[in-house]
């Protein structure tokens, strides 16, 4: 994001998360709600980003461990006489899936009650820095509108 | 509660033979033509905005009003010219078809791909501003809001109204629809609100406004609000205190019981149905004022319905549903699933039996509505039986038109409540026509 930017810049997709990093504007005036928010918006997403990258890597490797298991189970090999990878249809693949998601759900049950409270927690506090700037403004304007 | 929309040729699939003969047949549902078309066209557009994105890798079908229609078919290579790139804005096809329609995650799931495919349109490779453009703003709401799903939601409540055996009132009809429409949205943006990390992982709904930092958390919640409040005080004031009451506890449903659930339990299938039955229950107690028998019978087959509709969309999904720790019964009870579609689309059958015993169509209903039934019955039975990709699809998409179509039958076969009155058959011989009659 350019240098004299006022405000928040979103990147792209991550590769293994797919959570879009955020850089956050650090206003020289900030204040100390402002810090708590910008603070607890940085920590969430450095939660998030981790439980996501960390999850689906797991997946991916999971997944090849299982289509490589099946397929020297059925004899075959990794790649086929084309050079293609092999790939096992959706009917196989479901077992997995399956036994995917009940490995991972207590880890899911976890997160999603860290997911909630955070995206909560940050919601109130976005609410209370608008506020207070709503007032702040307001405060100014009376000012101005009484010079 | 019949919609007009602009068919935009925007040089998609071709529209089923069928829906021009109906288009013929009846150029008074001229408007219900392009209603059906405008739903498929929605489904095909998500299909092709999905694979244009495929360059990357609709939900939910509509089948719950409050749920999102999901893509499908990943199979069909189609070229879409690049968008120009806007800062913000996108086009709207999200997936969402009304409440009717469960939302369906689209996931366009390769099966056959060790490593799904990720080519993303040149927007999302960008570094963005997180400022919000007013200009923008309207596309992002409506996003936001699942504005499609919203529309279909309103039109199953419509259909709720307009069978209501009592003298069509047009300021009631239309408080109850802007009221159940603004409920919707509401529910919509929570959901979203609820979901980003998830939404951000999924296929289908990683384009969300929320997922792309186009709007903040606090004016998701702010923006719902705006639209819930006044949408339930629309209903509850302006229609009568038991449609807002329904319409206060489906967003409830929907946003604090479905929405967590999804992660929790295959459970959630069930309520999800629920909260698609209920709009066109408020859409007769906007009419009547009451919860009668007819009310809970239009709830009836839109819950049924749901589950053909959302057990084969989600059939195509399991890959997202796993790694998203969504818990779906096409993942965890894949048998279960098929049965329970299969099962509700017998269901449906049985229901429309029982509409002409309850007064609110004549006998002609469930004579007509049979073979589209049996239809969508078999197609439910293929897919018990082969629980294959191409079956899951068929019924998904059979549901598409089913619903539509079982509710425009409904419709023109309604009990008028005069005939009711005069048994003695004033308006005899007038079998399929329903006849709305102000009384002075």
């Amino acid at each position: 994001p350019p240098a004299h930017s006022r405000s928040d810049w979103i990147g792209p997709p991550d590769k293994h998360s797919n959570l879009r990093p955020v850089i956050f504007y650090v206003p020289p005036e900030e204040s100390p709600l402002e810090r708590r928010l910008r603070e607890a918006r940085q920590e969430a997403q450095a939660c998030d980003q981790r439980f996501w990258a960390r999850h689906n890597r797991a997946f991916c490797q999971e997944k090849e461990e299982f289509i490589y298991s099946r397929l020297k189970a059925k004899g075959l090999e990794m790649r086929d006489e084309t050079g293609q990878k092999a790939t096992l249809n959706a009917e196989e693949m479901a077992d997995f899936y399956k036994d995917f998601l009940s490995k991972n759900f207590r880890k899911h049950m976890q997160y999603n009650r860290d997911w909630y409270k955070r995206n909560f927690t940050i919601t109130f506090l976005m609410g209370q820095v608008a506020l207070v700037r709503a007032l702040r403004w307001l405060r100014w304007k009376k000012k101005n509108v009484g010079n | 509660g019949l919609f007009v929309w602009h068919l935009k040729n925007t040089g998609i699939r071709q529209i089923p033979c069928q829906f021009v003969h109906l288009c013929r047949v009846a150029n008074n549902r001229l408007i219900t033509f392009q209603y059906f078309n405008f739903l498929k066209r929605m489904y095909v557009t998500q299909y092709n905005k999905d694979l244009s994105q495929r360059a990357k890798p609709k939900s939910d079908s509509v089948a719950s009003p409050f749920r999102e229609l999901q893509q499908f078919d990943q199979e069909k290579k189609v070229i879409h010219k690049i968008r120009p790139i806007s800062p913000v804005h996108q086009p709207l096809p999200e997936t969402s078809s009304g409440n009717m329609l469960r939302e369906m995650k689209s996931a366009a799931e390769t099966e056959d791909s060790v490593t799904p495919v990720r080519a993303e349109s040149k927007d999302n490779r960008q570094w963005k501003e997180m400022k919000l453009q007013l200009g923008d703003l309207p596309g992002i709401l409506a996003r936001l809001s699942k504005i499609k799903l919203t529309a279909l939601v309103v039109s199953t409540a419509s259909a709720g109204f307009a069978m209501a055996p009592v003298p069509f009132d047009l300021t009631c009809f239309l408080l109850a629809s802007l009221g159940t429409g603004l409920a919707s949205c509401a529910a919509n943006s929570i959901n979203q609100f609820f979901e980003v990390p998830f939404d951000s992982n999924m296929n289908r709904t990683k384009n969300r406004p929320l997922v792309r930092g186009q709007i903040s958390p606090l004016l998701a919640v702010c923006f719902a609000a705006s639209c819930g409040v006044p949408g339930i005080a629309l209903l509850t004031l302006g229609v009568n205190p038991l449609t807002g009451a329904l319409g206060a506890f489906n967003i409830f449903l929907y946003t604090c019981c479905y929405t967590p659930m999804k992660r929790m339990s295959i459970a959630n299938t069930w309520v999800g149905a629920v909260v698609g039955a209920i709009p066109p229950v408020m859409g007769w107690t906007a009419a009547t004022g009451s919860l009668d028998a007819g009310a809970l019978l239009l709830g009836g087959i839109l819950y049924s319905w749901q589950f053909p509709h959302f057990n084969a969309l989600s059939w195509s999904l399991r890959e997202d549903y796993s790694r998203g720790g969504y818990c779906m019964m096409s993942v965890t009870h894949p048998g279960l699933c098929r049965r329970v579609a299969l099962r509700h689309c017998l269901a449906l059958i049985g229901l429309s039996t029982v509409a002409p015993v309850l007064d609110i169509t004549t006998w002609t209903f469930p004579v007509i509505s049979l073979p589209i039934n049996l239809y969508i019955s078999y197609l439910g039975f293929r897919f018990y039986r082969d629980a294959d990709r191409s079956s899951s699809r068929k019924l998904f998409f059979c549901s598409l038109w089913h619903l539509p179509m079982l509710l425009l039958v409904m419709f023109t076969c309604k009990k008028s409540f005069l005939e009711k009155e005069d048994k003695g058959d004033l308006l005899g011989g007038n079998h399929g026509r329903a006849m709305e009659i102000r009384l002075p």
